[in-house]
């Protein structure tokens, strides 16, 4: 077993096809506050788990670091999350770009939805577009995306 | 997770999307798009590793700051999985006879787990359907239906794959404090699968449930893909 098998699996899965981009030319970044949006499933220890083929997404309240991976899939590595959840999330590192002034502020709140998707209509248009409007109210310009 | 970039974007955010595999980020182009050689699961890299981390972050923020139109960019440096290697990690030796050997195992793993929770807290390891107590149990069940018992009779205490998972993580982690370096991408899940008793039974049980004609997804998803 190696990455690069799992992810030759996955070279061919059917990706969703869109006809314009659209595209966002954000203010200087020394101004802009930064929101992380992952589809590591990730979620509060209180928060309900992500179901398979879940659509929806958690809140990550950024000052309580306590983020456990509901991913379902088996095929990526969970360890490097294990030691470090800056390797998927990482807010320290934008706390320190804050700090430097590289970027304005870091958000109070995060995102999480569940990758490994198959079913994106939801996503695209209603869950997806649900998050967009919650970033915004809390004055989210940036957002960085990582999946797992 | 491109989807996600197109309509954030729409919406009136800027946004940079991370990706670890070629193919999906070109074919989905994302507004912005930063392909970056790691192994899956490890967006930013090398966990404990924040010069490396901000590395990857500066060359994202730099596309955020720079692009003027959609565009999908490669990191300068990639981390390469090997396919083989695994930790070397000391296994409990047998402390009760009359238990099977994957679950007598996997409670003398018990103190290295609790160890790797107080280090680094429980953020990959149990819990989504099993807790750490419940995890020899859990063993068992898969034990049986390596044995022959349809899954469903034999106390899976929960979906198998969630399971397996569960199983997984409670040793991935126990792992971590077991050895004394970060592992390298799926070394730790390497070594489970391929070196310890819980591993050959999950592995086991996967083969008798494809055997018994069960459904696909009940048994395809116990381990990683390409085992």
């Amino acid at each position: 077993m190696a990455d690069h098998d799992v992810k030759a699996m996955t070279a061919d899965i059917e990706c969703p096809v869109f006809d314009t981009t659209a595209f966002t030319i954000p203010r200087p970044l020394s101004e802009c506050t930064v929101a992380v949006v992952t589809t590591a499933s990730l979620h509060h220890r209180d928060q309900a788990d992500f179901s398979a083929g879940d659509t929806s997404f958690r809140v990550l309240d950024g000052s309580h670091r306590d983020f456990v991976l509901g991913h379902w899939s088996p095929n990526f590595d969970a360890s490097g999350y294990a030691m470090d959840v800056n390797v998927v999330l990482p807010l320290d590192r934008l706390d320190e770009l804050a700090a430097s002034g590289r970027i304005g502020s870091v958000a109070n709140r995060h995102v999480s939805f569940a990758g490994n998707q198959f079913e994106l209509s939801t996503v695209r248009l209603d869950s997806g577009p649900q998050a967009a409007q919650l970033l915004l109210a809390d004055g989210v310009d940036v957002v960085l995306l990582t999946p797992v | 997770m491109s989807v996600l970039a197109h309509v954030f974007e729409a919406a009136g955010l800027a946004t940079v999307a991370l990706g670890s595999v070629r193919s999906q980020i070109e074919r989905t182009a994302p507004p912005r798009g930063l392909f970056c050689d790691f192994p899956l699961g490890r967006p930013l890299g090398k966990p404990g590793d924040p010069e490396f981390q901000h590395r990857v972050l500066a060359h994202a923020f730099d596309m955020v700051e720079h692009a003027t139109h959609p565009t999908v960019e490669t990191f300068a440096e990639s981390i390469a999985d090997d396919g083989e290697s695994a930790i070397s990690c000391p296994l409990p030796p047998r402390h009760d006879a009359s238990l099977p050997p994957a679950v007598d195992e996997a409670q003398g793993l018990r103190p290295a787990f609790d160890r790797a929770v107080k280090a680094h807290g429980d953020t990959a390891g149990t819990g989504r359907c099993v807790a750490p107590d419940d995890i020899p149990a859990a063993i068992a069940a898969f034990g049986r239906v390596a044995d022959g018992v349809p899954w469903k009779q034999a106390g899976i205490p929960g979906i198998p794959a969630r399971v397996a998972q569960d199983i997984r993580g409670y040793y991935e982690t126990a792992a971590l404090a077991l050895i004394a370096h970060t592992p390298a991408a799926w070394e730790t899940t390497r070594w489970f699968l391929h070196h310890t008793e819980a591993g050959k039974v999950i592995k086991a049980a996967r083969v008798a449930m494809e055997a018994a004609d069960e459904k696909r997804a009940l048994w395809f998803y116990l381990v990683p893909s390409g085992i």
